[in-house]
């Protein structure tokens, strides 16, 4: 069956054979490598899109029922060959190391900065609740996202 | 090859489960999509929800089974508030709805004890029309309902008569993205009614009611020794199962103790503000 839908503001078509996750099809059918495919049940966060403008896991989103949805990914948050803000403060703070989770952590980001430009620490932490950074790097992640809330304050 | 139907409304989705009763509901995704990605679950046939507008009233006394746990983190039950803040993650909630926590029925079901503390009722709505199911008629087993093949879970029902206040908390091994050990609610009125409910103590919600006739017989400001003999038939009133996450003893004592604290937090004056609990 064909789905349409737009992804990172372009319309794409492709066929869906069953019941795969948003995630197979984007990585497999659409190209679009940049989120990743780890726990498969909603608990790392490495694959966190925007769908319809909320943050949710691709891999527990039915490919078929986007069809009709919009649905930006990391590679779609930001111009070609630009950085999202939330991208720079990440870069500038050290917050990637192997580098695995950071599409799921920069889209859960951007979506909490885009809904609220100043977070606080809490604010920040409970956004990104749902990823899991396996080198353990919460620590940079979150002094680049404090960093960020506050020039935008 | 996938069979997906998009109903327009809730009309069409009843003619559509009508015609197909065998076929998959699918809402938020959450539960659904962890079964497909495990390969225990092929779907054929998929209704999708998602999309119908109408699942997604959302009053202070109805609530439609699309209102996602993100809608509910703001809402005006304080309880149902701080359940919808710990389900899962952000990205859970903004997929993951009511109705299918309420579908799923899984003993850990966080939303499970709020509507067993307020005997809330379950409206179902086929293509022969609709009935309202009580939460106890509702959940019959680990995963099992009352519902029929052909009915679909279109919203809540919440009694007239709201609490004064109402109070949830959950233990699990951390803050986001676990499965309850033991789950609480506890409701009060201003005259000393009293509602204890629990989630993964038992295969169903279960509801302490020697324990709340006891407090509410204790009137309007209960003692430590009130307090102390709540604690104490709550516990009792459960039937937990020893599993990985816990054990019964321990799951056993926990509700106990969630059930005084919780109900201190209901006496407590003033901590949640104005406005129904």
């Amino acid at each position: 069956m064909m789905v349409t839908a737009e992804i990172n503001g372009r319309s794409r078509t492709w066929e869906v054979t069953g019941s795969e996750s948003l995630l197979y099809s984007l990585r497999e059918e659409l190209g679009l490598w940049g989120s990743k495919g780890a726990c498969e049940q909603g608990e790392c966060g490495s694959c966190t899109i925007l769908l319809d403008e909320r943050a949710v896991c691709a891999c527990l989103v039915m490919a078929a029922d986007a069809h009709g949805s919009q649905v930006v990914t990391v590679e779609g948050l930001s111009e070609p060959g630009s950085l999202h803000p939330v991208q720079r403060a990440l870069v500038e703070a050290g917050g990637v190391q192997c580098g695995f989770c950071t599409p799921g952590f920069v889209v859960a980001a951007a979506a909490l900065f885009r809904e609220n430009p100043s977070p606080d620490r809490e604010d920040i932490r409970e956004a990104l609740s749902g990823n899991i950074c396996r080198c353990t790097g919460y620590g940079a992640i979150l002094r680049g996202l404090q960093t960020l809330a506050g020039e935008e304050r | 090859m996938l069979d997906m139907i998009r109903p327009a409304d809730v009309g069409e989705a009843v003619d559509a489960l009508d015609a197909h009763p065998q076929a998959t509901l699918l809402a938020g995704g959450t539960d659904l999509m962890v079964e497909v990605n495990f390969g225990r679950l092929r779907p054929d046939r998929v209704i999708a929800l998602r999309r119908l507008e109408e699942l997604r009233e959302n009053s202070p006394r109805r609530i439609g089974a699309g209102v996602t746990f993100r809608t509910l983190e703001s809402g005006p039950h304080n309880a149902l508030a701080q359940i919808a803040r710990t389900i899962g993650s952000p990205q859970i909630r903004e997929a993951a709805t009511l109705g299918g926590n309420i579908g799923t029925a899984s003993p850990a079901g966080d939303a499970l004890p709020f509507l067993a503390g307020l005997d809330a009722r379950i409206e179902l709505r086929s293509a022969g029309g609709k009935r309202l199911v009580p939460w106890d008629e509702f959940f019959t087993g680990v995963k099992q309902t009352s519902r029929r093949p052909q009915e679909l879970i279109t919203a809540v029902e919440l009694p007239d008569d709201l609490p004064d206040r109402s109070e949830f908390a959950k233990i699990g091994q951390r803050s986001a993205m676990v499965i309850s050990i033991v789950s609480a609610c506890v409701f009060r009125w201003s005259d000393g009614r009293t509602r204890a409910a629990f989630g993964s103590v038992g295969p169903v919600p279960v509801r302490a009611r020697r324990a709340e006739e006891m407090i509410a017989a204790a009137g309007p400001a209960p003692g430590r020794k009130d307090l102390d003999e709540f604690a104490r038939l709550a516990a009792e009133e459960t039937s937990p199962i020893t599993d990985h996450r816990g054990s019964a003893d321990y799951r056993r004592r926990a509700a106990g103790i969630l059930a005084r604290r919780l109900l201190e937090r209901c006496l407590s004056p003033g901590r949640n503000g104005e406005g129904p609990g």
